[in-house]
């Protein structure tokens, strides 16, 4: 019924697009895994990145890829202070608090861009938007592929900073025995700081990434991010190998159900993925018992 | 029953207001902090006494909304009966929810997460489904009589709404004091210590869920009556799941007057937001949110804890013993 | 000797590759005090759960008065008459000191009033009188050992795992909290007690099983326990019997 010129390109966009997927969502289980909360505010924080990249463009002529330079810093430090100076003191150390308060945190920014920016939906024009690449059997977009191999590219930096470095390590023992850490003279608050600030800054690059061939709107990030959770609780929470692989699962997945079923019914499909996979095994592919 | 009487007050001394209050704009206000603060009370019965937050308790609000609504525009059923209707089908929503989750041994983040995974697919599915109107919505046809539960005059909305709180503001008082709620409790504070206490950790749960889902229900309902518009932003939007557990945490989690006192605060500081800003979208919200975190940050027990607090710092500091806890406390 | 009142036949508890609990089996007898001791990581908490419903065994059975309850959930021990304390206290601290066993009280009383009679009996019964109004979270650590007893105690228990009760308590906190457990079977409560501290188990238990690396691997009195050379490796390592004499214990 379906040929293979249609079926196989849209596999090939699903793990294109798979790819920034994983890129949100390895910002997501690296949070979990060190701090063990759901950051609810996630979305809200890709929409703000979005914005800032859409702005970084319009104002000052940045080339998304080159605003990347200056917003992952950024965004790392904006979630480093969310974390060290909000929800951290916030939430007293309490799981539940620290919920409420991740989500506190996403209603705000999320309706200060509505307040500021409108409901509008805006794109960016970039030269390469619609260039493709020609391989053979099929076109693919330039900025898939470009954020496919970026979004690999920050995984590694992302894995060579646990491995090797004081701070990766660090982070690596606070996320197994944060007591042990702590005795050890480990300071948790920065350490936690540090993971948020990153998680944050690999929202800010998927953003980056997105924004040529993607919309701008104060609702999106909460779109991505449930597609981000979706793939987090697939592929065990805390885990990154499970989230590369849960992200492009899920991207062909989409992609293909997208074909058969059309855009808002597509939704769902990840939504119904969601709840199967929290009532059947929460703990995912990849992930520990809970 | 003794215990009773501070809501009885409560309850007369609102119920006095329409008839002195004149004013539509006014009563408009105290109508939807009443609702807000109903919904609240739902939400308050399952995350404040039980524990167990959730996220999307707009799942209950709009199958409220859209069952009591589309009774009786689709299938000409009494406003009356479509109004209960409404309440037994969150309630049976909350028995499946609660079923599905608490069986999975869900709690705490996850629960959470699945709670608002399932009140989005419920707003996408009524964003397409021509049973609900789609994205157009259902409206209720103006037919004001009581046969149709539509009321030219405010102060008759006024007092049922205010009926429905005094209920849902009994039904709290009463688990409080009740073996089920003690039970609930122990459930928020410590499930391995209460299992190991003979407590059925998996009933007692989905029971609340049950109560919590009717009362929010019953919220969605009135607002269907009242506003005769639901549409799928309305009836499953984050702004209902929001203010569900906005009101009792900032007027006081697992407190009988603590989602009442919420909901008048937070809708006093919307007002306000209004009247300072213009009608703005996403304002109130903004508000809520900082509301929201500031709370958790500096008063986690919310407006009636702290005032408890409060009350024991000063009894201590004027030497009397502290008040004794064997009745049912505040948590 | 009569059918002992719990028996445990044969457990055994699987972790992924690690064996917890390895065809572990003990009897506790109605009406006395049984201990299970046994070098740290033995297993002996893993087999308190098993036996009060935390955990599934993955081998073996457990029997109360006759009847199989291997696997049953713990809420459902409970009200059978199977209660535990926690090794690490766990009080609803939220509550007053007297919620907390008001908690454990309605399990058989249905009025709040009653519950709270019987609440209020228990802990002075178990010395917690004075406390009773005071938050849970404002007791010391002998005291939140005490309020673990009274909560459990009063779910009115046949048969009573106490893990590790005496813990984290000094000398004398001990001396003070022996005869409370001792009444307890006065009052023909029956006891399994995990316990480390040694004076604790010669002076209250009649029989004893020792577990070490989720093996049973010795039972009897109290005196022939500790002087079992087998008993002494587990706790100090090959070879220490011989090093200390065969002799060895009093």
């Amino acid at each position: 019924m379906l040929s293979p010129t249609i079926l196989i390109p849209a596999v090939l966009n699903g793990l294109l697009i798979g790819a920034i997927y994983a890129l949100v969502a390895l910002g997501l289980t690296l949070i979990y895994g060190v701090l063990h909360i759901i950051n609810f505010a996630h979305g809200a924080l890709l929409s703000a990145a979005l914005f800032a990249a859409f702005f970084a463009f319009r104002l000052l002529g940045l080339d998304p890829y080159v605003a990347v330079v200056l917003l992952a810093p950024l965004f790392f430090a904006l979630g480093y202070g969310l974390q060290r100076f909000i929800i951290g003191p916030a939430s007293h150390g309490d799981e539940r608090n620290m919920l409420l308060v991740t989500l506190g945190i996403a209603v705000i920014i999320e309706n200060t861009l509505l307040y500021a920016f409108r409901a509008d939906t805006r794109t960016i024009d970039v030269p390469y938007a619609f260039q493709t690449i020609d391989i053979g059997s099929t076109f693919l977009a330039v900025s898939r592929v470009v954020g496919f191999v970026a979004a690999f590219a920050v995984a590694l930096a992302l894995w060579l900073i646990m491995t090797f470095t004081d701070t990766g390590r660090a982070i690596r023992a606070v996320a197994k025995e944060k007591l042990g850490a702590e005795l050890a003279g480990i300071n948790v608050a920065h350490v936690y700081a540090v993971t948020f600030g990153l998680g944050t800054a690999c929202v800010a690059i998927a953003a980056c990434l997105l924004i040529p061939s993607y919309y701008v709107n104060p609702t999106v990030g909460d779109a991505f991010v449930l597609v981000a959770f979706t793939i987090v609780v697939l592929g065990g929470m805390g885990s990154v190998p499970g989230a590369l692989i849960g992200a492009l699962l899920i991207g062909v997945a989409e992609s293909l159900s997208g074909l058969f079923l059309g855009e808002s019914l597509g939704q769902i499909g990840i939504f119904l993925i969601f709840i199967v996979v929290l009532l059947v095994r929460p703990s995912g592919l990849f992930g520990a018992r809970a | 029953m003794k215990a009773l009487i501070p809501t009885a007050a409560v309850l007369a001394v609102l119920a006095a207001v329409p008839l002195v209050v004149h004013s539509n704009v006014t009563l408009n206000f105290l109508v939807v902090a009443l609702m807000i603060a109903l919904a609240g009370q739902g939400w308050n019965i399952l995350g404040g006494y039980g524990g167990q937050y959730s996220f999307g308790h707009a799942a209950f609000f709009g199958t409220g909304a859209y069952v009591t609504a589309i009774l009786q525009v689709r299938y000409g059923i009494n406003a009356w009966i479509g109004f209960a209707a409404g309440i037994a089908a969150g309630a049976a929503l909350g028995a499946v929810l609660g079923a599905l989750t608490f069986r999975s041994g869900l709690r705490g983040s996850y629960f959470a997460l699945v709670t608002l995974a399932f009140a989005e697919v419920l707003r996408i599915i009524a964003s397409v489904a021509p049973v609900t109107g789609a994205g157009v919505g259902t409206l209720i046809r103006l037919d004001l009589g009581i046969r149709n539960l539509q009321f030219q005059s405010r102060a008759a909305f006024y007092w049922i709404i205010l009926a429905l709180v005094g209920v849902s503001l009994v039904t709290a008082q009463l688990i409080e004091r009740s073996r089920f709620g003690i039970w609930l409790i122990a459930v928020r504070e410590n499930e391995d210590a209460a299992k190991a206490l003979g407590v059925n950790v998996n009933g007692v749960k989905l029971a609340a869920m049950v109560i919590s889902a009717a009362i929010t229900a019953a919220a969605g309902c009135f607002y269907a009556q009242y506003f005769l518009f639901v549409d799928s932003g309305i009836a499953y939007g984050t702004w209902i799941s929001i203010q569900a557990l906005l009101t009792p945490i900032i007027g006081g989690v697992g407190t009988v007057f603590g989602p009442l006192l919420g909901a008048l605060v937070v809708k006093s500081l919307g007002e306000a937001a209004k009247l300072l800003t213009g009608d703005a979208p996403g304002l109130d919200l903004i508000i809520y949110g900082a509301v929201l975190v500031l709370v958790i940050w500096f008063t986690p027990r919310g407006l009636i804890g702290g005032l408890t607090q409060a009350r024991k710092v000063l009894m201590r500091r004027s030497g009397r013993a502290a008040p004794s806890a064997g009745e049912a406390r505040d948590g | 000797m009569a059918e002992p009142l719990l028996a445990v036949e044969r457990v055994t508890c699987r972790f992924g590759g690690l064996l917890a609990v390895d065809a572990a089996s003990l009897t506790a007898s109605e009406g006395h005090i049984t201990a299970l001791i046994g070098p740290n990581g033995a297993g002996k908490t893993t087999l308190f759960s098993i036996i009060s419903g935390f955990i599934k065994a993955s081998g073996g059975a457990v029997r109360y008065a006759g009847e199989d309850i291997t696997g049953e959930p713990p809420h459902r021990l409970a009200r059978r008459g199977i209660a535990r304390t926690f090794q690490i206290v766990q009080p609803f601290v939220g509550l007053s000191v007297r919620e907390n066993i008001l908690v454990g009280a309605h399990l058989h009383h249905r009025t709040r009033s009653a519950a709270l009679a019987v609440a209020d009996q228990i802990g002075h019964d178990v010395g917690l009188g004075e406390y009773l109004s005071r938050s849970a979270d404002t007791l010391t650590v002998a005291g939140r050992k005490r309020l673990e007893l009274a909560r459990a105690l009063a779910t009115r228990p046949k048969v009573l795992l106490l893990d590790e009760v005496l813990a984290g308590l000094n000398p004398s906190e001990v001396r003070d909290i022996v005869p409370v457990i001792r009444d307890l079977c006065r009052r023909g409560i029956t006891i399994l007690m995990i316990e480390h501290v040694m004076q604790a188990v010669m002076s209250l238990a009649e029989h004893v099983f020792v577990l070490a690396e989720g093996r049973m691997i010795a039972q009897g009195s109290p005196a022939q326990v500790v002087a079992d050379p087998v008993v002494v490796e587990a706790y100090l390592g090959r070879g220490a019997a011989a090093k200390l004499g065969t002799s060895y214990g009093r």
